[in-house]
């Protein structure tokens, strides 16, 4: 049966079987039937099968298979509207689901809501407050309604505020709160029940940079100490990406890519490496000329500029199709030389997350569209759009992007 | 392979086994989870600017009333003197000072309460769903471990009981200012019957504070929500006489006895008549019926000796009302209670 091939995968990200018959008839297969890595040791928290939602014609979450585990961080990312909220409201009994099964901390929502919702710690979207009470009284309301009180659950609410750096504004109406701060205080708010899985949803919107790294600290921490599962749903790819163990890719309600970031952009990647170069800017530094003496290079195939750390020049070089990157870096090595540069960094460049899912989308709207055998959707390699980074068939990825916003709720 | 694709069923013992407390709790019909959002509501209306605001004002107008409505008394008093002498049974002379019209006020103290209930009910819980909604707290509430009814059945107890307070705060300071300032001490069958009263006030304002849970539930905007809600009470208030005449003008047939019948029955669909109907057979014992006569109560009454119903003859008189009142409200709330269960969480 050719469903059951992808089940006895062990890699992380499905490959289509080694012979496949049909290549067409596989990859839209491997769609929806994408396979997370074995875990070591327990059993998922968090397990989708066949998940579906659908409002009347549209689909808002088409046959979800997902698993999350103990300890580690998920990240389910995916534009606005690819369904991510939909999702994560179906995993909290909030919304039914259409059509498949799902189990969270071995529950199901559907049918056991509050169980679930005892166990598992949310941060909605734009997670609102009670603007006229405290920080502080807004958690007591939370750890109430958890039927957590007295001493223990005040010393539950202080070592939250404290996790997210809000002791010193506890006691100040939410009102008076910054943006960033109401997030703060809505992770604190998901905390304070203690919960074996926590869900945030979009938990870096609106918050500065700094804020951010704080954040994503603060969520391994959690992770790391709690042993939670963490699924952290987000449109800003390239913001979470370095705090997920694993991520999975959604668009118009399809996970399209599922794997950890390094195996997403082995697969959806620039098969070439990129190589960062840096050098001090100066009076007579010419970036231009430098530019060009680069792209004159015949080990270099693309170059682009890039970073705005200030006293740099930065150029992202693109290693030309069957060169070894070290003998890229000696020619950009000898370029710099020449030109008496002074180097400030010579490094790979990691193909971004953004990157990878625009690849994925594009691949994944070629194939909706015309699901011939000539697309095959392995490794990524055969297919079309693979020019620069941005480059791509940015005729059908526009086309995705559009036809998903039109189709799609909001999350 | 066909052993690979056999995962476990989904399930687990913990969903086979629920816990005692939740099979108890189950088994009660009831969980915490509203008593602790009507903590929450009930000490966020006390706090806020909206009750002061209603108390000072429904505070104030019954001052008024109820100090011109003493100037009018002596009259009052001499008139049910004289009917006394014709009736059976105790003069209610407390009862007067609710219901006396004072000399520059055109109302006595029960109208303006039958006026100022709706608009506080209204006042109570235009906003109670949709504000939540719109704050961004709906998705988060709604995430803690509580049944979705818990909110609406919080957020109803908690509105009620303040409004009870307020409307009984009211009623007490009525009733003392008689005590002292006029030293008339009511008799416990008036006490009854203001108590009687108070009790159908607070269904007659628990069916406005459903109607405006309502609209807060159906409507996104609590701006609209509330408009809709006070716009459906003036219909009711003010025109609902004049349609269920036109309406009753075409029904009914050339006899003008079966069109006042079919006008009143009409009118009785609007919880405002029934309120002030038990109004009416509740503060003034000399009222022996109200609403629709069937034609054989019209012989008996006829032939019945003029007396002063007791309270236990009023409550018989008033029943129809109370229950219709009662049912009005359980529509209200079961409407709202549904949409809401159906409603998706996200904005």
């Amino acid at each position: 049966m050719a469903e059951d091939s992808g089940l006895t995968e062990t890699g992380g990200v499905a490959v289509p079987g080694p012979v496949p018959p049909s290549p067409g008839a596989l990859a839209a297969q491997d769609a929806r039937r994408v396979h997370p890595r074995p875990h070591t040791g327990s059993a998922p928290v968090i397990r989708t099968r066949r998940l579906t939602k659908r409002y009347g014609d549209l689909i808002a979450v088409d046959r979800l298979d997902l698993e999350v585990h103990r300890g580690e961080i998920f990240g389910l990312l995916g534009p606005n509207g690819a369904g991510k909220t939909t999702t994560i409201l179906m995993l909290l009994g909030l919304s039914e689901p259409s059509d498949g099964d799902v189990s969270v901390v071995g529950l199901d929502p559907t049918r056991n809501p509050l169980g679930v919702k005892r166990r598992v710690g949310y941060l909605p979207d734009n997670a609102g407050f009670y603007g006229s009470m405290t920080g502080r009284q807004n958690l007591r309301y939370t750890a109430r309604l958890n039927r957590l009180r007295g001493e223990s659950a005040e010393a539950q609410i202080d070592d939250v505020l404290a996790q997210v750096g809000l002791t010193d504004r506890a006691d100040t109406r939410v009102d008076t709160y910054s943006r960033g701060m109401r997030q703060r205080l809505g992770i604190a708010d998901a905390l304070v029940k203690d919960p074996d899985v926590l869900i945030l949803d979009e938990p870096t919107i609106a918050i500065d940079p700094i804020g951010v790294a704080e954040m994503l600290e603060l969520m391994r921490q959690l992770v790391r100490e709690r042993g939670m599962a963490l699924l952290l749903a987000s449109h800003l790819l390239d913001q979470v990406q370095s705090v997920c163990d694993r991520v999975g890719i959604f668009s118009a309600g399809r996970l399209i890519a599922l794997g950890t970031v390094e195996e997403l952009a082995n697969r959806y990647g620039d098969r070439q490496a990129s190589v960062t170069v840096g050098v001090e800017a100066g009076p007579d530094v010419d970036g231009p000329r430098i530019a060009e003496a680069f792209a004159a290079l015949p080990e270099i195939a693309a170059v682009e500029r890039d970073g705005a750390v200030p006293g740099e020049l930065a150029w992202d070089l693109r290693v030309g199709q069957g060169v070894a990157e070290a003998q890229a870096r000696r020619a950009i090595l000898r370029v710099v030389l020449e030109q008496g540069l002074l180097l400030t960094r010579l490094t790979r460049a990691a193909p971004s997350l953004e990157q990878v899912y625009r690849r994925a989308v594009a691949q994944r709207s070629g194939l909706a569209s015309t699901p011939s055998p000539a697309q095959p959707v392995d490794r990524g390699r055969r297919s079309s759009p693979r020019k620069g980074g941005r480059g791509g068939s940015s005729s059908s990825r526009g086309s995705a992007g559009r036809g998903t916003s039109g189709r799609r709720r909001r999350t | 392979m066909s052993r690979a694709i056999e995962l476990p069923p989904i399930e687990d013992e913990e969903a086979a086994r629920p816990r005692w407390s939740e099979r108890l709790a189950a088994l009660a019909g009831m969980g915490t989870g509203w008593r602790t959002i009507a903590a929450k509501e009930l000490s966020d209306n006390i706090l806020n600017v909206r009750f002061y605001v209603l108390l000072a004002i429904v505070g104030l107008a019954a001052i008024g009333t109820v100090y011109f409505s003493s100037q009018g008394l002596k009259d009052a008093a001499q008139s049910v003197g004289e009917q006394a002498r014709q009736y059976t049974g105790q003069a209610p002379l407390f009862l007067l000072l609710f219901t006396v019209t004072g000399n520059p006020l055109p109302f006595p103290f029960f109208s303006l309460i039958s006026f100022v209930l709706p608009l506080i009910g209204i006042a109570f819980g235009f906003d109670a769903i949709n504000g939540e909604r719109a704050e961004g707290t709906l998705p988060r509430l709604l995430a803690q471990p509580i049944h979705r009814d818990d909110v609406v059945n919080g957020k109803f107890a908690a509105g009620l009981a303040v409004i009870a307070l307020i409307l009984a705060s009211v009623t007490a300071f009525v009733a003392g200012f008689g005590i002292f300032r006029l030293g008339i001490v009511p008799s416990s069958d008036e006490v009854a019957r203001i108590v009687a009263w108070v009790i159908v006030s607070i269904v007659f304002v628990a069916f406005w504070l459903a109607f405006a849970m309502l609209c807060s539930v159906a409507i996104r905007r609590s701006s609209t929500a509330a408009l809709v809600a006070v716009g459906v009470w003036l219909v009711f208030s003010l025109f609902f006489n004049l349609i269920a005449g036109l309406v009753a003008g075409v029904f009914a047939g050339g006899s003008s006895d079966s069109l006042d019948s079919l006008t009143q029955r009409l009118q009785e669909l609007s919880p405002i008549t029934l309120y002030q109907e038990a109004t009416q057979a509740l503060l003034n014992p000399a009222v022996r019926t109200v609403g629709v006569l069937l034609p054989s109560q019209q012989d008996q009454l006829s032939s019945a000796a003029p007396s002063f119903l007791s309270l236990d003859q009023s409550l018989l008189v008033v029943w129809p009302q109370a229950v219709a009142l009662i049912a009005l409200t359980v529509v209200c709330f079961a409407v709202a209670y549904v949409l809401f269960m159906r409603q998706e969480v996200r904005a």
